[in-house]
């Protein structure tokens, strides 16, 4: 055996000293026409924005690449769809509804709340999973993690009846609430991960000094989960930022409060073959999430690892 | 877990049956109580807001200001009621102020909705009705449905699944042998789609496949590139059924870097003398790769997959925006929101629910017996 062996590596050895500086430059080759094929997407996206209509009409948006002399830019796609004309100037005939700057503080109004309220709620009730015993708390939390798979499709029918009985239809508040119930059960499961694993040393000079669980949960447990709540929050508030059939469903069609993904469907069906309005129209719906991605990615990545079993 | 039982080991039990029942209507009332409270008060507001006249923006500040604050007063009000109470009552009683108001809002938004569109599902559209089984008839043989099947399956779920987590494994291994700020740039470029919604890659991709008449300049970059290589444009979203998979590429292109991300970090966390044996017994990078790599990151894997899984099971945004279902692409989701919506078939989009839970159920079990191995002293 020893004899078959020996050989066997040093002509493996051989090979490979011979073969890395290939390999490598192949895996550098391969690595940036992969990322170059994932950026183009939005390259293109990006390029048409800020091409003016009638160039975006008639040629590629890549000729911007291959003839640069002939290339023109304008922000105007941007101006006409945030509804802000030019100094003496009307917006396009027609175009004078689009207005995504309402959509935009629509989403972010729906988009904060959604995200800062069930983190809330999921950290009082992780603290209380963690560090409280009471009856029946190993089958409540059971349940929430049963309930993290469960798809929210199975509550539109009877959410929707509740919400026309109440009149929560097409309110904010009712948006916020759904939001809040289908993230709780990911935010409670990630949350109790984390306040389970502080040292529970923390907590007994606190009960010493006779504190109460209120006060040890807002002065210490809070502040000490700051990095697991920011990270749910990236989470949740690209989540909702993103989402459209909790939109649709519970918002409903009403213009006035419509959200930015339901106004960039409407486009899409609307102005269907206008791309200089609907790339500048998609791209304003991304830069908010786009900022806190890559502003917040340390926090979003260790989120996503401690919460892939979502559904 | 455990340490929880000791930090309160002092609570006492309730004795009698009339002590029992007065403390569980305490805790339910407790755990109503704050968002009962939230409700009634923010909808109050949002009364006032709705019908005031204010620059949009000005009602979106006092909007945040009073959903978010709101919680918070509640969760401290709630407190203060608490501790005006004996002390055993109040031992009772805390535990039900933290998790009350969750349990509260998953009772109403996840666990009755389970079981009223289970009942929902046997009612027909005006949901007075007893229809039996009809829903679920219509689920398992009208056309649409059977396609939506078809199509969930085996172009979502398949290819989705498996090109996603393949790409992202394939990335996730290269990138580890490059330059760490190359790997990085990589990596977050790769990523980036992550944080676009499905609607917005859908104006992204749907321009990718725009179509024009032969011989005149087309403007969509894929059929540029056919018309380039002298190719015949093609209306790709037309072409049934392989237009399914012009959506799942998207479903990919916004999925990979979450497989990446994950698998990357699995990878990295892997021994380095584990690889080292590897190499010093004589396997190349193929095997090492397919012996060594995978196995140890297995786990990993099957977690990623099951995550883009569920993604797909539940896929609406790409088809809602880029065909709404038409040319042989509709798919389970974009069925019930149109049932729910297009024709208030509220049984229908009930019985379609079901079916989508009971989907879901084999992972349910696997992440609750996960669940039970972990925390047996829980």
């Amino acid at each position: 055996m020893a004899t078959t062996t020996v050989p066997q590596q040093s002509v493996s050895l051989r090979k490979r000293t011979g073969r890395v500086p290939i390999g490598k430059i192949a895996v550098y080759v391969v690595m940036i026409l992969i990322t170059t094929i994932w950026v183009i997407p939005t390259l293109g996206l990006l390029v048409s924005s800020v091409r003016p209509p009638d160039d975006v009409r008639r040629t590629g948006w890549w000729t911007v690449l291959t003839n640069p002399g002939e290339a023109r830019f304008t922000l105007d796609n941007y101006r006409t769809v945030l509804g802000i004309p030019r100094e003496g100037q009307e917006i396009q005939a027609g175009r004078s509804n689009i207005n995504m700057g309402t959509s935009m503080i629509n989403t972010i109004t729906i988009a904060v709340p959604s995200t800062v309220i069930p983190i809330l709620i999921a950290a009082f009730a992780a603290y209380g999973f963690a560090w409280i015993a009471f009856p029946g708390r190993r089958v409540f939390f059971i349940i929430v993690v049963a309930l993290l798979v469960v798809p929210l499709q199975i509550s539109l029918v009877p959410i929707l009846r509740d919400y026309q009985r109440l009149g929560l239809g097409g309110t904010y508040l009712g948006v916020w609430m759904a939001h809040t119930g289908f993230g709780l059960p990911l935010a409670v499961y990630l949350l109790y991960n984390y306040i389970s694993t502080i040292p529970r040393d923390i907590f007994e000079s606190a009960f010493l000094d006779g504190a109460t669980h209120f006060t040890i949960f807002t002065r210490l447990i809070l502040p000490l989960s700051a990095p697991a709540l920011a990270s749910f929050a990236i989470f949740q508030f690209l989540w909702t930022w993103n989402d459209l059939l909790i939109a649709l469903v519970f918002l409903g069609a009403e213009p006035r409060v419509q959200v930015l993904t339901q106004r960039l469907l409407g486009l899409l069906g609307q102005f269907g073959a206008d791309w200089h309005l609907l790339t500048a129209g998609a791209f304003v719906s991304m830069i908010i999430p786009l900022i806190v991605f890559f502003s917040l990615q340390r926090y979003f990545v260790r989120g996503m690892m401690a919460g892939s079993v979502k559904g | 877990m455990a340490q929880a039982e000791k930090l309160e080991s002092s609570t006492e039990r309730p004795t009698g049956i009339g002590a029992w029942l007065s403390t569980t209507i305490a805790r339910v009332l407790i755990s109503l109580f704050v968002p009962v409270i939230t409700f009634v008060i923010l909808w109050q507001v949002f009364i006032f807001l709705r019908d005031a006249n204010m620059p949009q923006w000005i009602t979106a500040i006092v909007a945040i200001i009073w959903g978010v604050g709101g919680v918070w007063v509640l969760f401290s009000l709630s407190n203060y009621v608490i501790e005006q109470l004996p002390v055993l009552w109040r031992r009772r009683l805390t535990p039900f102020i933290f998790v009350g108001p969750a349990l509260a809002i998953l009772a109403w938004y996840l666990v009755l909705p389970t079981i009223r569109s289970f009942v929902t599902s046997f009612y027909d559209a005006t949901g007075r009705n007893f229809v039996g089984l009809a829903n679920y008839i219509y689920a398992f043989t009208s056309q649409e449905m059977l396609i939506s099947f078809r199509n969930n399956f085996f172009f979502w779920l398949i290819f989705c699944t498996a090109f996603s987590v393949a790409f992202g494994l394939v990335i996730a291994v290269l990138a580890d042998r490059t330059h760490p700020i190359f790997e990085m740039v990589c990596k977050a470029l790769i990523f980036m789609p992550m944080a676009i919604s499905g609607v917005a890659a859908s104006v992204i991709w749907k321009f990718i496949y725009e179509f024009r008449p032969p011989n005149s300049p087309q403007i969509g970059l894929l059929n540029g590139i056919v018309a380039a290589f002298g190719g015949t444009p093609q209306g790709w979203l037309l072409i049934q059924p392989w237009n399914n998979l012009m959506l799942v590429v998207i479903m990919i292109w916004l999925q990979t870097g979450f497989s990446m991300v994950i698998l990357s970090s699995a990878i990295k966390g892997m021994p380095a003398d584990l690889l080292e044996a590897g190499r010093i017994d004589g396997a190349n990078e193929w095997q090492i790769f397919r012996h060594i790599t995978i196995p140890y990151i297995q786990g990993t894997i099957i977690t990623v997959a099951t995550t883009v899984v569920l993604g797909t099971l539940k896929v609406f945004d790409i088809v809602q925006s880029m065909t709404g279902g038409n040319f042989g692409t509709q798919v389970i989701a974009n069925v019930q929101f149109q049932q729910l919506f297009r024709f208030v078939e509220n049984g229908r989009a009930a019985a379609i629910a079901i079916i989508l839970l009971v989907a879901v159920i084999p992972v349910m079990y696997y992440n609750l017996r996960q669940f039970g191995k972990q925390t047996e002293a829980f």
